[in-house]
This record gives C-alpha cells, structure tokens and sequence, in this order.
C-alpha cells in the first residue's frame, strides 16, 4: 500500500466536487434559500444541484485519469470512467425531472441526498477492495432508502422505504458475510489478489457459502427474482425523481460492481453455464436468476394496471437480460452489458420523466391516467413512444441493439447447446410479449381519445431539455452503436 | 440505380416533414406525403430504367455501421428487389390517393404511413441480414397505430393480434439468425457470408434453423395455420393501411423467406418442403372456401389474400426457379390487386354506404349509383381470379407449372384453389355490386351517394394499368426476375444444398 493523496484527489475530484456540493446546498439553504418562496426555493435547490453535477461531469469527463488508485483500493478502467458519466449525467437527468415542488418539503436535503447517493454509486463502479466497496454500496443505499421515504405526505412513500430498507438491510448484511467468508478464504481484501488466490483452490463448501451470499445481494441490487419483492412496492411509492433514480443509476453501477466483482475477483469459480452438466460456480445459479426474473417480470407485467408497477415489472424483466449479460460477460468483455445497462436507464429516467411531468399537472398512476397524452402534451407522448419502443427492444432505438448484442454474446458462449443459449432465445421470444404490455401504455397516450376538454400538460423548458436529450441519446445509440461499444476496444 | 436508397431516405424524410405539415393542416400533411411517396416511387422506376439484369444482388452502399459485431449497413439490389420496390412504390402512391380523406391527426397518419414505406423499402434492398432484420421491424410498429388510431371494426384488437403476430414472427426470425451467426463463429452477417458458413453446420442445426427463420416470416406471408392475424388485421385498418398490408407488407414475409431463410439454409428447406407446401395448399383452399361464406365484404376481400399468399408460398415451397419466378411475378400481382380490392371495398363503398354488410349492400343498385366502383371491382376481380390479361394470370400459372415438375398432386390441389377464387369472388361481385334484387333495386330511390374523387379515380387507374400491362407483358418483369433467380446462392437452393 502506498498512499498517494495527490493522485487520489486528482482521480477523485468528481466525487470530491459531489461531496463539497452536498455540503455547499444544505449550508445555503440554511442561510440563504430557506428565506425564499417556496418555488423559488426549490428552483434554487435544484439547479444548484444540477450545476453540482455538471460540474462533477466535467471534471469526470476531463480526468480521464487511469489505473489503479491509492494502492489498488479503487481502478479506473474504461469502465469505470464511463461508467462514472453515465451515473452522473443519469443523475442530471433526475435534477432535469424532479420537477413537483408540492410533495418534498425539504428540497436542499433532498438534493444533497442525491448528490451522495451519486457519490457512493460512481464510487462503487471504480472500487476494486471489497471494504471500499460495500462503504460505497452502503452510502449508495442508504441514500436510496432516504430518498425513496422522502414523502412525508404519502404513507405509499414511507412503505416504499420500509420495504426496500429492509430487504436492502438484509441483502447487505448476506454481502458483508459473503465478503467476510471470502477474506477468510483468501487473506486479501483486493478482487485481482482474490482471483489469484482462489485459483489453486478447489471449489470448497465455504466459498460455495460466500458466493450464494454475494449472490443474494446481486440479486437484491439488481431486482432479479425471487428478491424482486421490494421493486414494485418501491417504484410506485417512492417520489418520482427517488424512482428514476433507483431505476437507472442504481441498476447501472450495481450492475458494474457486480460485474467487476463476479469476473475479474470470483472468475475462477464461476463455472459454466454453456454447456450440459454444468461445472459448479455462480454462474448456473446467476443463469437460474436470469431465468427466473424474465419469466416472471414478463408475466407479470401482462396484468399490471399501475403505471409503476408495470414499470417495475419490466425491470425485472430487464435485469433478466442484463444477469444474461452478466454470464456472457466472461467471454465478451463488459461491452454488452454496459451498453444494455446504460441505455435501459436512459430510457427507464425518460419514462419516469415522463410520469412525473403528468403527475405534475394531475395525476399519474394508473394506466388510464396517460389517456389522451398525445392532446395534452404532444412532446411528452413523443417521447414517451420512444422510451417505451427502446424498452420494447424496436430499433433502431439503443434498446434494440442492447438486447441483441447480450443475446449474440450468450449464443455465442455455446450456440444452443446449453442454458445460456436456451436463456438468450427465451429472452428473446418474451420479448414478443413485453411487447404487449409496452403497447397498452403507449395505446393510452397515443391512441384513446378522450372526452371533455383538454386540460393541456405544461412542460419546464429544464424537463424539455432533458427528456429530448434522453430521446435523442437513444436515437443516437441506436443508429450508432459502435458510438458506446467502440470505448471498450 | 445508385440512386435507389435514396428511396428510403426519402421516405423517412417525408413522414418527418408530414409530421410538420400536418400541424399546419391536413392538406399541407397530405401533398408533402404524396410528394415523399411520388419521389420515392420516382427513384424506383428511374433506378428500373437503368437497370441491367444480372444474377447475384449489385451493391447499392456497402459501410462499415457496427465493427465490433461484423455488421456492415449494405443495400444491394437485384430484379427481385427492384420488382418489389416498384410495386411498394406504386402501392404507396395509390395508397394517399386513397387516404386523401382523412382528416383527423392527418400529420400522424401520413408521417407512420411514410415511415412503414421507408421500412418496406429498406427491407427489400438490404443485403445483410442484420439490416434487413432492423428495417422488418422498423416496418412493424406504425401498424399498430395506424390500424387502432384510424381503423374501423374492432381496430384495438385487430391492431393489437397483428403486430403481436408479426413481433413473435420477427421473434423468430432473430433468433434463428442469431444462432446462425453465434454458431458461424460471429464474424458476419452478410447474406453470402451466412450462407457460406451455414452450408458447413450440421444438417440437425440447418432444419433446425431454417424452421425458426423460414416460420418466422412466413407468419407475416399469412402462412396457415398462422394467417388469423390477416383478416382481423386487414378488416380493422383504415383503407390505406389495408392496401399497404396486404399490397406490400404481407410480401415483406414473403421476400424474408426467399431472401433469408432460403439461401441461408437449403438443406433444411428441402426438410421441410412437403410441410411448407402442404400448409400453403391449405392455406389457399381453407382461405377460399372461408372467403366464400362471408358476410363483411372486406373479410372476402381479407380471406382472398391469404388465398393469394397461399400461392406464394407454395412457389417458395416448390424450390426450383421457375415456381419462384412466378412467386415473385405473384407477389407483385397481388400487391397491386389486393391494393385495388381495399380500395374499392374501404374507400370508394364503405365510407359512402357506411356498411359492409354484403345483405345491406346488395339491396342498393350500387352499379348504378357508383359505377366507376363496379367497373373497377369487376376488372379487379377478374384479376384475381386469375383471366387471362391481368397480372395474376401468368403469375398463377407459372407457379403451377413449376410446382407440377416437383409434385403434380400439389399443383392440382392448388389447381382447385383458382376455381374456389372464381367462386367467392364471381358471389361478392354479384352480392355487392348487382344485387339479388334488381327490379326492386331500381325501384328504390337513389341515395345521393356523394361522387367519387379524382384522386380515387387516379388511384384506381394506376393500380388497374399496372396489372393490366403486366398481364399482357408478363416478360416485363420476368426478364429482371429469372437472372435474378440463377444466382450463386439460389443455385444451391434449387439444388437442395448439395453442390
């Protein structure tokens, strides 16, 4: 261990300019902005978290610092930095639609808690020892819990934390025993050190114990079933900004750590799942999640009449494939996964966006609820065809692309000859019906007419901008793939 | 000719400027789409002037789109391509000639119209399956919309049934395609490359691959017994949208399995032959005798494309190049009939009448209160049974006799599909247009019905013309269709996959 401040300062700053940002907002809000009216107040919290971020963003951008970091506590790899823009210009996007000022009474802690929930999650994509890992994981979640109980108003709200604080709790205390077990295993608390001490090792029951807890908590994080239940409880209760952000961010860099943490640390036992009978390791039981999560979300989507719920649902069903990504990421790198994680969470913010900007001239829960959005808010409808079409895997939208490099990666792995193969054409196939419950939304905002006047949607030029640029990303990845899978070469 | 993508770009240009257009008016919506699809059909016809026929598909842009995964964005073209982009553009013209009532959301219409046209273009002058692939499914979603936004009859549930038909098949179809790729090593998914590494795959994964592709798109070919999306699909849509459906969607199926699923594996199409084959003949004679027994006008006219596509696919089945040739001829036959068809029964009857209901509509003297609706329906109908002098004629007939060299009890079964076409279509002429009751029909007072427009009638005479010139000069098109079918990768699947 040689401890560099200097380096570690210089690779930090995006963290670093987050932190000091969190710490400037509440100070303000203390001395300056709580004198405000209310909207002026939140509108103050708000940009000046954005510019938090952007400035961050910049400085993410600019760096472009790589290697290893404060002995090998944290790497940067392409992965990493990229992985840092996307959960920041992910959180820009929640500043850009948290746009109901009625629901959140304390708006600058509510930003702050964003800006540290940013903070753990980049940190969680770069971490390579598994102390500063699960610190990262834990600052991530524990602001997620916050946010998702932040109102006060709504019991829905203070469930949705309850809920997902507890099974979060849980999953995190199976992580922490899992990493314990591993650092029994191996005297080393750094993955590249791990991997090479696990390589003489046999398979042996304790490290079979420690990778089903690791696993426990991935499935957690990534709201693969059977540990789904917290998501749609979740999603619908939580503010909507909370949701978008648990939606997107959160899945991005829990996949990346997981990723990072499976591969380069546990690949030695990870067995295969390829082939009949499969070796032992964690990846048959991660194709078992994957399975199970596509099936489920799939099918139980087809019955949801809650806008969120449905959403939640499909993310299940998401994570199915990004879990495929995850298996076939041994062999193809973390290209795919990435490009399907990040552009599912484009399009995930873009629908959330989209809800918060109807529930703020209304109300937006059900289905019903988005009836005639082509009449009161053509933008709004237009976008949301193209998050819903992205989701729905049409090209040339980057959902598309996303699930076609994961299932060409995993057919790859061995054809049809074994799970992984049979998953991918699962997958695809369902697709045909996640199609039907994408169609009975954009049906409500696209196709029904309604009857009585129009009570038209008014749409802040931020929320504007920002669900054009979460369209055009889309459009952009789709017809341009090798744009995000050209950073990997 | 190195002109013809422009066609696509066009297109999608066109649905964007209608999109502007129409929140300006309908008619500003109106002339820009017409403008877009008389463009497009523009570059078709001048790119047919100057084309050479030649066996094999003569690149059109070939750049390098996704590196990373071996796909490269490559537009090519031959006579079978060149004769389908002609007819999407024919059928696309005719198809705002006769959507030029509509006047709700008008921007929205014509923008999906335009950006289905672009998906049908691209399809059929892709060759790479990757791109192909993209364009098929770009080509489905504005279906749904335009059918449940401006359908009539159960539109929610015929759009819903037949984009969910069409997804599961292009399902399929990506799957299969992604197994052929994954197992070839991953390297290409150009069409000669596939088929080149596909020839050396065990003969297991070849049948099984081609089941996945050809079955894949097939269902949007109306393949029985998976067609029941057509006619729910066709009767729910709007004119326009039932005039492109039948016209030039249901071919984009059917180009996918003579384009794709053939070449790619001929080992598993000589498998399944007898399946196919059998399945289109009951395609063709189910559909015939269910046509027969309708009482919508529009499900006859919905049952007799099915019928028609029966006859595709057993071309396709029959697997030697003449049968194809007549496939193809068939294939643009049909477009351009069943475009007339709709046409007739959507636009010119139903939006006057307000029924469809063959008992309602044979109480009125129709031929005289529309006789320019009777005289086209008649020589639409003619056309479709298949006389002599219309485009379904030699089409019909090359089929047959190609299908006879493979199998002479399959030609004679589909033989009796043209005489249960003659039947259903001789009754709906006779209920719709003659009724059963003439004296009193001419007794009736005559309702005003509002006179036929200029742009129907424009409409209705490219469509008749087309069918009319390729009856009497079949050659016209069979010259770019034969080359086409002696090409490299054709020749093997003439050969059954062994060299």
């Amino acid at each position: 261990m040689n401890p560099d401040y200097a380096l570690l300062a210089q690779a930090l700053l995006p963290e670093i300019a987050l932190v000091v940002g969190a710490l400037l907002v509440l100070g303000l809000d203390l001395a300056i902005f709580r004198r405000q009216e209310p909207a002026a107040r939140y509108r103050l919290v708000m940009n000046f978290g954005a510019m938090a971020v952007t400035v961050a963003l910049i400085f993410a951008c600019s760096t472009g610092f790589s290697g290893p970091v404060f002995g090998d506590v944290l790497f940067f790899d392409t992965l990493a930095l990229i992985t840092r823009q996307g959960v920041l210009m992910l959180t820009l996007f929640t500043f850009g639609i948290a746009c109901d000022a009625r629901r959140l009474r304390h708006p600058a802690e509510y930003v702050a808690v964003i800006l540290f929930a940013a903070t753990g999650l980049i940190l969680m994509a770069a971490a390579q020892q598994l102390l500063l890992a699960f610190l990262a994981l834990e600052l991530a979640s524990i602001s997620l819990y916050v946010l998702a109980g932040f109102d006060k108003s709504r019991p829905e709200s203070a469930e949705a934390a309850l809920k997902y604080f507890l099974i979060g709790g849980m999953a995190a205390a199976f992580l922490l025993f899992g990493f314990s077990l591993l650092y029994g295993l191996t005297g080393s608390l750094i993955l590249p050190q791990i991997g090479m001490m696990l390589m003489p090792q046999g398979p042996s029951p304790l490290l079979l114990i420690a990778l089903v807890m690791v696993l426990v908590a991935f499935g957690f994080k990534t709201a693969a079933a059977p540990f789904h239940l917290w998501a749609p409880d979740a999603y619908q209760g939580a503010p909507t900004p909370s949701a978008a952000l648990i939606a997107s961010a959160s899945k991005l860099a829990g996949l990346v750590f997981f990723y990072r943490l499976l591969w380069p640390g546990l690949g030695m036992s990870a067995g295969d799942a390829a082939r009949l009978p499969f070796t032992i390791g964690w990846v048959p039981v991660v194709a078992l999640l994957s399975g199970a999560s596509l099936l489920l979300g799939n099918i139980a989507a087809l019955a949801q009449t809650n806008i969120r719920r449905l959403l939640a649902y499909s993310a299940i069903a998401h994570a199915g494939a990004m879990l495929l990504g995850v298996i076939a990421a041994g062999a193809s790198g973390p290209a795919p996964l990435f490009y399907y994680a990040f552009t599912y969470a484009i399009a995930a913010i873009g629908a959330f966006g989209v809800i918060a900007l109807v529930e703020n001239a209304g109300r937006c829960e059900n289905l019903a609820d988005l009836a005639g959005l082509h009449r009161r808010s053509p933008l709004l409808a237009g976008c949301l065809l193209v998050f819903i079409l992205s989701l729905a895997g049409i090209p040339p939208l980057a959902g598309f692309f996303g699930k076609f490099v994961i299932f060409a990666a995993a057919l790859k792995l061995n054809g049809l000859g074994g799970p992984a193969g049979w998953l991918a054409v699962a997958a695809i196939l369902l697709s045909a019906v996640a199609l039907y419950y994408y169609l009975l939304i954009l049906k409500q905002a696209l196709v029904v007419r309604t009857d009585g006047p129009i009570r038209r949607i008014t749409v802040p030029p931020a929320a504007t901008a920002t669900l054009l640029t979460a369209a055009g990303l889309l459009v952009l990845f789709g017809l341009f793939p090798s744009v995000l899978l050209g950073l990997f070469q | 000719m190195s002109l013809l993508p422009l066609a696509i770009y066009v297109s999608f240009a066109g649905a964007l400027l209608a999109l502007a257009a129409g929140a300006h008016s309908a008619a500003a919506a109106r002339w820009t789409a017409l403008l877009g699809a008389l463009a497009g059909w523009g570059l078709t016809l001048a790119a047919a002037g100057g084309f050479v026929p030649a066996a094999g598909l003569q690149t059109l842009t070939d750049v390098a789109w996704i590196p990373q995964l071996g796909i490269r964005y490559h537009l090519a073209a031959d006579g079978i391509s060149l004769t389908l982009v002609v007819l999407t553009g024919l059928a696309a013209v005719a198809g705002i000639l006769f959507s030029w009532n509509i006047g709700e959301r008008a921007g929205e219409f014509f923008a999906l119209y335009l950006a289905l046209i672009g998906g049908v273009y691209g399809v059929f002058l892709s060759a790479d399956a990757f791109v192909l692939f993209v364009f098929y499914e770009i080509a489905i979603v504005p279906k749904y919309f335009l059918i449940a936004n401006w359908g009539s009859t159960n539109r929610e549930y015929g759009a819903m049934k037949l984009v969910l038909y069409s997804f599961g098949g292009s399902a399929l179809v990506l799957a299969g395609l992604l197994w052929a790729y994954a197992a070839g090593g991953g390297q290409s998914f150009a069409l000669d490359d596939l088929a080149a590494t596909a020839a050396h795959f065990p003969r297991g994964q070849q049948v099984g691959m081609f089941a996945l592709v050809f079955l894949g798109f097939a269902v949007l070919a109306g393949l029985f017994p998976f067609h029941t999306w057509a006619p729910t699909g066709h009767v729910a849509a709007p004119t326009a949208a039932s005039m492109l459906l039948a016209g030039v969607v249901m071919k984009l199926g059917a180009y996918g399995c003579l384009r794709v699923a053939m070449p790619l594996f001929p080992i598993g199409l000589a498998y399944w032959q007898p399946v196919i084959a059998w399945l289109a003949i009951a395609g063709i004679l189910y559909a015939g005798f269910v046509a027969l027994v309708q009482e919508d006008f529009k499900f006859v006219i919905a049952y007799s494309s099915v019928s028609h596509m029966g006859f595709v696919l057993l071309g396709l089945a029959a697997a030697n190049a003449t049968a194809a040739a007549g496939a193809v001829l068939q294939m643009f036959s049909h477009g351009v009939i069943a475009g007339l068809l709709f046409a007739v029964v959507g636009r010119m009857v139903y939006e006057r009448t307000h029924t469809r209901q063959l008992a309602d509509l044979q109480v009125q003297p129709l031929f005289r209160l529309l006789p320019f609706a009777a005289v086209t329906f008649v020589l639409a109908g003619l056309a479709s049974m298949g006389m002599p002098g219309f485009s379904g004629f030699p089409a019909e007939l090359t089929i047959l006799i190609g299908t006879w060299r493979v199998s002479p009890v399959w030609a004679i079964a589909a033989a009796g599909g043209v005489l249960v076409a003659a039947a259903f279509t001789l009754r709906v002429i006779q209920l719709s247009f003659f009724g059963t009751n003439p004296a009193g029909a001419a007794a009736a007072p005559e309702h005003p019905l509002p006179p036929l427009t200029l742009a129907e009638k424009s409409g209705a005479v490219l469509l008749l013309a087309a069918t009319i010139i390729v009856g009497l000069r079949p050659d016209l098109l069979l010259d770019w269709i034969t080359p086409a079918l002696q090409s490299p990768l054709m020749q093997a699947v003439w050969k059954g996959g062994t060299p």
